[in-house]
């Protein structure tokens, strides 16, 4: 073969697709996204700690359920038991939710994608519509798992709930659209910070270091502001009720989504400002 | 050809079978034209660093344009503005008449390889291409073709970490590929590559330039631009230092002589005016810089000086190079004291 040697081989490039750009994306996201390792086992891992750690604290009741006290059973929520797991999943969810982002940074992957994608507000659409979807409804699909397989094993003490009792499909929903709005929270700020590691500390900080330190403070300003967080309010949703401290649930959801979407906004903004 | 899909070395793919076909109709005609990249003053400052200094040039289509300069230069910076991806600090660049950022699916228009590790380790070379494809609308058959043109279909399901750096290149180059782009920016292709892929890379450019696209290279070495380019732009601390035919860079380089034998050196040499400066060969030949041969031949005849030997000498590429960046050089290899010696090395 020589560099003269006649073409013999036809090339037929697509023509140029008219139309929108944001569904060829989100094609484009699903299949960075599904063909990455990091995206099954955190979704597994997802899967697994919201079932396991629902079904072990509903375990642990039925044990300990013959020695409590009158007022320490009146104070058992069945319903909150079948949703213990969401707590410690959503570490998960939010390093999935991180990485979709930094990833791409921390192998230069962006450079390329945006190269491909110069719009880039619509490359991160693309990527905070795919990634809330999935995860809100791997979250859906494992709260309802977590709160069936809990009350199964809750009605050997015969103090199980039921999904049609008050709250119970709120709750169940709720912690799926949770781990979502998680999910793009932790987008946000890997979008912003860039780096896996800081953004994963960063979003675990807010998330769970925040509340400790809030502690510290005197109870009636940690109660103040402590239901303002983005874990306290978002658990208003689906979480035990924490009496005064703890915001209605619709309304501790929506503050939850508008700290998500200042933490979208910031990376947004960083995204379109910075060099790639 | 036949792909029997047991390649994975250069010589499985032809280069020239990447810009075959008869898709090259009237669209490209009319892209002849235009300018396909013009820079206008472009600057980019990083604080009080400035790293390229309003800089302004044009790339023409239907031919390879060498983008060179030490490294350091600037050269990377000014293919990331072209690209949309860093910002100007002042100035613009467009790309087939319109900045970067708004072409809609650019592939279509701009393909570059701008860095071979641009690539999610994890994901195999089929799904690092799939995804850039489908994000402009291109299927998975180019996705199959671009593989094959590349020569990397035996391990297109591979995980890009296993790579070495020229399959990197070659990935790379398939991604540049995708939307059969009228203008081509590649960033220092032939780094890290073996001889064959290098001649492989060099056929491709030129194949594709001949096909009518635009192929904007940059490189650190003037030898290798020797080989490809037709056109050079060349950058020095982040400003242009010359934008000319590589024909005409060599013309004009003062390093260039005639070299001159005669059985009466010393007579020849007293009618030199003081303009000329003159040298001795090992051999005895004369080295004549600033007279042309006609003049040189002419004064010899004039004066009944034999001649046995009057020939023009080029400058080499490489030295015409050295010389036009030597003051723009970031560090020099006799530069000791600061221990950057290293930077020139490359060159």
């Amino acid at each position: 073969m020589t560099a003269a040697t006649a073409p013999t081989r036809p090339m037929t490039p697509d023509p140029r697709p008219t139309g929108p750009v944001f569904p060829d994306v989100l094609r484009s996201e699903w299949t960075k996204l599904r063909s990455v390792r990091s995206s099954y086992w955190t979704l597994l891992a997802t899967v697994v700690i919201l079932i396991g750690f629902s079904a072990l604290l509903a375990a642990t009741t039925v044990v300990a359920y013959s020695e409590m006290t009158v007022k320490e059973r009146a104070d058992l929520t069945p319903i909150a038991i079948g949703l213990n797991g969401v707590d410690v999943a959503q570490i998960a969810i939010l390093v999935l939710g991180v990485l979709v982002i930094t990833s791409e940074y921390g192998s230069g992957m962006i450079r390329s994608s945006i190269s491909a994608v110069p719009q880039r507000l619509t490359l991160l659409a693309a990527k905070a519509a795919l990634l809330a979807s999935i995860t809100t409804v791997v979250g859906i699909v494992s709260c309802f798992a977590a709160f069936f397989i809990a009350q199964v094993i809750l009605s050997g003490e015969g103090i199980q709930a039921h999904i049609g009792d008050p709250g119970a499909l709120r709750s169940v929903v709720g912690g799926g659209l949770y781990l979502g709005v998680v999910s793009l929270l932790a987008l946000g700020l890997g979008t912003l910070i860039r780096r896996s590691a800081g953004a994963i500390a960063a979003v675990f900080g807010l998330l769970f270091v925040l509340p400790i330190l809030l502690a510290l403070l005197p109870a009636r300003w940690a109660e103040g502001i402590g239901k303002y967080l983005p874990g306290h309010a978002g658990q208003a949703l689906f979480g035990a009720p924490i009496a005064t401290a703890t915001l209605s649930p619709w309304v501790g959801f929506g503050v939850l989504c508008l700290w998500a979407a200042v933490a979208l906004l910031a990376g947004a903004m960083a995204l379109q400002r910075r060099d790639a | 050809m036949e792909f029997d899909g047991r390649e994975s070395g250069w010589a499985a793919s032809d280069p020239n079978a990447i810009v075959s076909g008869d898709h090259f109709g009237s669209e490209r005609m009319v892209m002849a034209h235009e300018l396909a990249i013009e820079a206008n003053g472009l600057t980019k400052r990083y604080g009080s660093a400035v790293v390229v200094d309003n800089l302004s040039f044009e790339v023409l289509p239907g031919r390879v344009t060498g983008f060179l300069g030490p490294n350091g230069a600037g050269k990377s910076t000014t293919l990331r503005m072209i690209l949309g991806l860093d910002r100007p600090t002042a100035g613009t660049v467009t790309v087939a008449g319109l900045p970067y950022g708004q072409h809609s699916r650019p592939l279509f228009t701009v393909g570059a390889l701008i860095d071979a590790h641009a690539v999610h380790q994890q994901r195999s070379a089929y799904n690092h291409l799939l995804c850039l494809a489908q994000s402009n609308g291109i299927g998975r058959k180019r996705v199959d073709e671009v593989l094959q043109m590349v020569g990397l279909t035996s391990v297109a399901k591979k995980r890009a970490a296993g790579f070495s750096l020229g399959m990197g290149q070659r990935l790379g180059i398939a991604a540049a590929m995708l939307g059969n782009p009228e203008v081509l920016l590649f960033d220092e292709p032939v780094n890290g590559l073996d001889p064959e892929g290098i001649v492989w890379v060099r056929t491709l450019m030129r194949a594709l330039a001949a096909e009518g696209h635009t192929v904007f290279v940059s490189s650190h070495l003037m030898s290798e631009m020797a080989l490809t380019a037709d056109h050079l732009v060349i950058i020095g601390r982040g400003k242009l230092i010359a934008s000319m035919s590589v024909d005409d860079f060599v013309a004009h380089s003062s390093h260039n002589f005639v070299r001159v034998r005669t059985p009466e050196p010393e007579k020849l040499l007293g009618l030199l005016g003081p303009a000329t400066s003159v040298s001795t060969d090992d051999d005895g030949a004369i080295r004549v810089a600033g007279l042309d041969c006609a003049v040189i031949g002419d004064l010899a005849a004039a004066n009944n000086i034999a001649l046995h030997e009057l020939a023009p000498q080029l400058a080499s590429l490489e030295e015409a190079f050295m010389e036009v960046t030597r003051d723009s050089v970031e560090y020099h290899a006799d530069d000791r004291t600061s221990g950057a010696s290293v930077g020139s090395a490359a060159w």
